[in-house]
C-alpha cells in the first residue's frame, strides 16, 4: 500500500464527549486531501492527530506505513496549525529560521529554503518584520512558510487561506499543486467550498463521523448535484452549514 | 543540539522584549534601593552610656556621631529602660561588655560598626549582649542577603512562567511539539536560555547591592552569583512547572500569593525558630528558604563553599525535580 495515513477506528473523547467517532480512513501518497465540515466537526481534531500532536482513545493511525514511535518519524512532516502559532517579536526571517533548525537543516540550506519560501507566500519585503506588526493574512502566510520550509514529504494545513485575498489564494493552490506534482502529500482542511474542488479526494466530517469520502466529482455525481454546495446540503442533513469565507 | 536552538530563540526574544529584562533587572534594583532608604538611613546621634569605662578609652570613642555620657549602672539601666540610649558600656576586670538596647536593629548596627574600628585598634575582646532584641546587624544588612535572593526569584519565576505559558497560549507549544524536537530539549533550552540570562541579572543585582548600596559582605562575591543562579534557575523550572496549571497571564498572577509569599515568611526576613515543627516543615520544602540561608551564611558569616554546599544541593535537585515533572507535564501535549 502507497498509503500516507492509515486510520483505523479511530476515536477520540475528551471526558464523555465524543468528538472523533470511528473513523477509517487513508491517504495516498501524493494527493491533495480535503475534510470539509461544519465548525465544531472535528476537523481540527482530526488533523492533530494525523500530526501526531494528540493520541487518539481508541483505533490505530499510521504514517508512511508505521505507527508514530519515534520523534525521527516527524522530520517528515509539515503543520500548520489554525491559529498562528508564530513567536510575535521575531522577525519572519528569524521564525522560519528558528523551525528551520529544529528540522537540523545546515545553515547554507536554511537560508536558500527560507528565501524561496518567503518568496512562495509573497513575505520576501517583510522579512525583517516583527510579527507583531504583520496583518492577519500577512501572519497565516508566514505560518504556511513554516509549514514548507524543511520540505517535508506531507503536509497538514488546518485552514490554510482564511484571510488570504483570492490572488493569493490561487497562487498558494499553485504552489500546492506543484508540490503535489514532486510526490508531496497534502492535507488540507477548509471551509471554501470552491477550494474543496481542487482536492483530489474529498471527505465530508460532521459531529466527528466520517460522512462520505471521495473525489470531489464522484461526490456530486453521487448524489447527482452540480455543486460541492449541494453535496454539502445533502449530507448535512438537517445541520446548518454556513461557510465561514 | 535542538536545545541549543531554542536557547538562542529565547536569547534573541530577550533582545526584543526589553521590558521583560527591564523587570527581571531593574526592578529588583529599584526595590532593593527603596528598601535601603526605608531600613538603612544612618543614625545620626548614638547614644551611648558609659559604665566604669577608663578614660583614656573613653577618648577613642569619641566620633561625629557617636554621644558618650558617663554614668551609674543603675542609671544606665533605667536610661535603656526609657529608650534614651542606644548602647551601654560596660568596664569590668579589664573586660569591656556591650549591652544594646536592640529594638532598633538599626542603631545597634550602627553602634557595633563605631565600636568595630575600637575593637580591632586594641584589640579587646567584647562581649555583645542584647537588653532587648537579637539582632546583630543592621536590618538591612540582616535581610539584604535574603531579598536579593527573593527578587531574583520573584522576577525569574513571573517572566519564566509567563513566557512559557506564552508559549503554549499562542501555540507555539504545540506548533513546536509537531517536530522533532524532544519535550526534555524545549525545558532544557529554556533553562539554558534564561540560565545565560540570569547571570548577567545575577550579577548586576548582587553588585549593586553589596559595591552601591553596601549591604554587609562578608564572603565570596563568586559563591553569592553561584546561589543566587541556582536559585534564579529553581524559580525558572518552578515557574514553567506551575505555567501548565494556568490557562492565561492572570491566572498566573494568581500564583504569586500561593507560591511566592509564603516562601518570604520562611526566608528567614522573620523568625520562625520558635514556631511548631510543621511550620518549619513546610519552610523545608521551599527553595527560597535554602537560598536565603545560604546567602545569609556567604554575606554575614564569610561561609565557606564547604559550609554551604547543602543548600546548594538543596536548591540543584529542587531545580532537578522540577525540571523532570516539568518534561513530564509536557506528555499532556505529545506523548512522544
Ligand atoms: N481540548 C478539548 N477539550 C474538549 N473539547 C474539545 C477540545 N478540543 C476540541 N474540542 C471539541 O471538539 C469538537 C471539534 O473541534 P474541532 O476544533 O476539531 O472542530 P473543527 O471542525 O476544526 O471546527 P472549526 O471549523 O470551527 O475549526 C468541538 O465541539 C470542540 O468543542
Ligand atoms: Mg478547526
Amino acid at each position: 500500500m502507497n498509503s500516507m495515513v492509515e486510520m483505523k477506528g479511530v476515536v477520540q473523547r475528551y471526558g464523555k464527549v465524543t468528538v472523533i467517532d470511528q473513523v477509517d480512513l487513508s491517504i495516498q501518497k501524493g494527493e491533495i486531501f480535503g475534510l470539509l465540515g461544519p465548525s465544531g466537526a472535528g476537523k481540527t481534531t482530526l488533523v492533530k492527530l494525523m500530526a501526531g500532536i494528540l493520541q487518539p482513545t481508541e483505533g490505530t493511525i499510521s504514517l508512511d506505513g508505521a505507527a508514530l514511535r519515534h520523534l525521527a518519524q516527524m522530520k517528515n512532516f509539515g503543520f500548520m496549525a489554525q491559529s498562528d502559532a508564530l513567536y510575535q517579536e521575531l522577525t519572519a526571517w528569524e521564525n522560519l529560521d528558528f523551525f528551520a533548525s529544529i528540522y537540523s537543516l545546515s545553515r547554507k540550506k536554511r537560508r536558500k529554503r527560507i528565501r524561496e519560501v518567503l518568496e512562495m507566500v509573497n513575505l520576501s519585503s517583510s522579512k525583517d518584520q516583527p510579527v507583531q506588526t504583520f496583518s492577519g493574512g500577512m501572519k497565516r502566510r508566514l505560518s504556511l512558510a513554516a509549514a514548507l520550509v524543511h520540505e517535508p514529504e506531507m503536509i497538514i494545513l488546518d485552514e490554510p487561506t482564511v484571510g488570504i485575498d483570492p490572488v493569493l489564494r490561487q497562487s498558494i493552490w499553485n504552489e500546492l499543486n506543484d508540490l503535489k506534482h514532486k510526490g508531496v502529500t497534502i492535507i488540507v482542511t477548509t471551509h471554501v467550498m470552491d477550494e474543496a474542488e481542487k482536492c483530489d479526494r474529498l471527505a465530508l466530517l460532521r459531529k466527528g463521523k466520517m460522512i462520505a469520502m471521495d473525489t470531489p466529482e464522484m461526490l456530486k455525481e453521487k448524489v447527482n448535484v452540480s455543486s460541492m454546495e449541494d453535496v454539502f446540503l445533502h449530507y448535512g442533513g438537517d445541520t446548518k452549514w454556513i461557510p465561514s469565507m | 543540539m535542538d536545545t541549543f536552538h531554542v536557547m538562542k530563540r529565547i536569547l534573541l526574544q530577550f533582545r526584543r522584549d526589553k521590558r521583560s529584562v527591564a523587570l527581571m533587572v531593574v526592578a529588583p534594583l529599584l526595590v532593593l534601593s527603596l528598601m535601603w532608604m526605608v531600613l538603612d538611613h544612618d543614625e545620626t546621634n548614638l547614644e551611648l552610656g558609659a559604665v566604669d569605662v577608663p578614660e583614656s578609652m573613653l577618648e577613642k570613642l569619641s566620633s561625629d556621631t557617636l554621644v558618650v555620657e558617663t554614668l551609674s549602672s543603675s542609671r544606665a539601666e533605667e536610661k535603656l529602660d526609657e529608650g534614651t540610649l542606644d548602647a551601654v558600656l560596660y568596664f569590668e576586670n579589664q573586660e569591656t561588655s556591650l549591652l544594646l538596647e536592640g529594638s532598633d536593629p538599626n542603631a545597634a548596627g550602627a553602634i557595633q560598626k563605631e565600636l568595630q574600628s575600637l575593637r580591632a585598634n586594641q584589640q579587646i575582646s567584647m562581649n555583645v549582649e542584647y537588653y532587648h532584641g537579637s539582632e546583630d546587624l543592621g536590618l538591612f544588612d540582616y535581610v539584604g542577603p535574603a531579598l536579593i535572593g527573593f527578587f531574583v526569584f520573584f522576577f525569574v519565576f513571573i517572566v519564566g512562567g509567563v513566557s512559557f505559558l506564552r508559549e503554549r497560549t499562542q501555540g507555539t507549544l504545540e506548533r513546536l511539539l509537531a517536530t522533532p524536537i524532544k519535550r526534555s530539549e524545549i525545558v532544557f533550552g529554556y533553562l539554558a536560555g534564561f540560565g545565560l540570562f540570569t547571570i548577567l541579572q545575577s550579577l548586576v543585582i548582587a553588585s549593586f547591592s553589596i559595591y552601591i548600596l553596601g549591604v554587609f559582605m562578608d564572603g565570596s562575591f563568586f559563591y553569592v552569583l553561584i546561589v543566587t543562579i541556582l536559585l534564579a534557575l529553581a524559580a525558572l523550572s518552578l515557574g514553567t512547572l506551575v505555567s501548565a496549571f494556568a490557562e492565561n497571564e492572570f491566572q498566573m498572577i494568581q500564583f504569586i500569593p500561593l507560591i511566592i509569599v509564603p516562601q518570604v515568611f520562611f526566608s528567614g526576613l522573620f523568625p520562625i525558630e520558635g514556631l511548631g515543627t510543621w511550620v518549619q516543615v513546610i519552610g523545608q520544602m521551599m527553595p527560597l528558604t535554602y537560598g536565603a540561608e545560604a546567602m545569609r551564611g556567604i554575606m554575614l558569616r564569610e561561609a565557606s563553599f564547604a559550609e554551604i554546599q547543602l543548600e546548594v544541593y538543596i536548591l540543584l535537585g529542587f531545580t532537578a525535580l522540577f525540571t523532570t515533572l516539568n518534561i513530564f507535564a509536557l506528555k499532556k501535549h505529545r506523548r512522544l
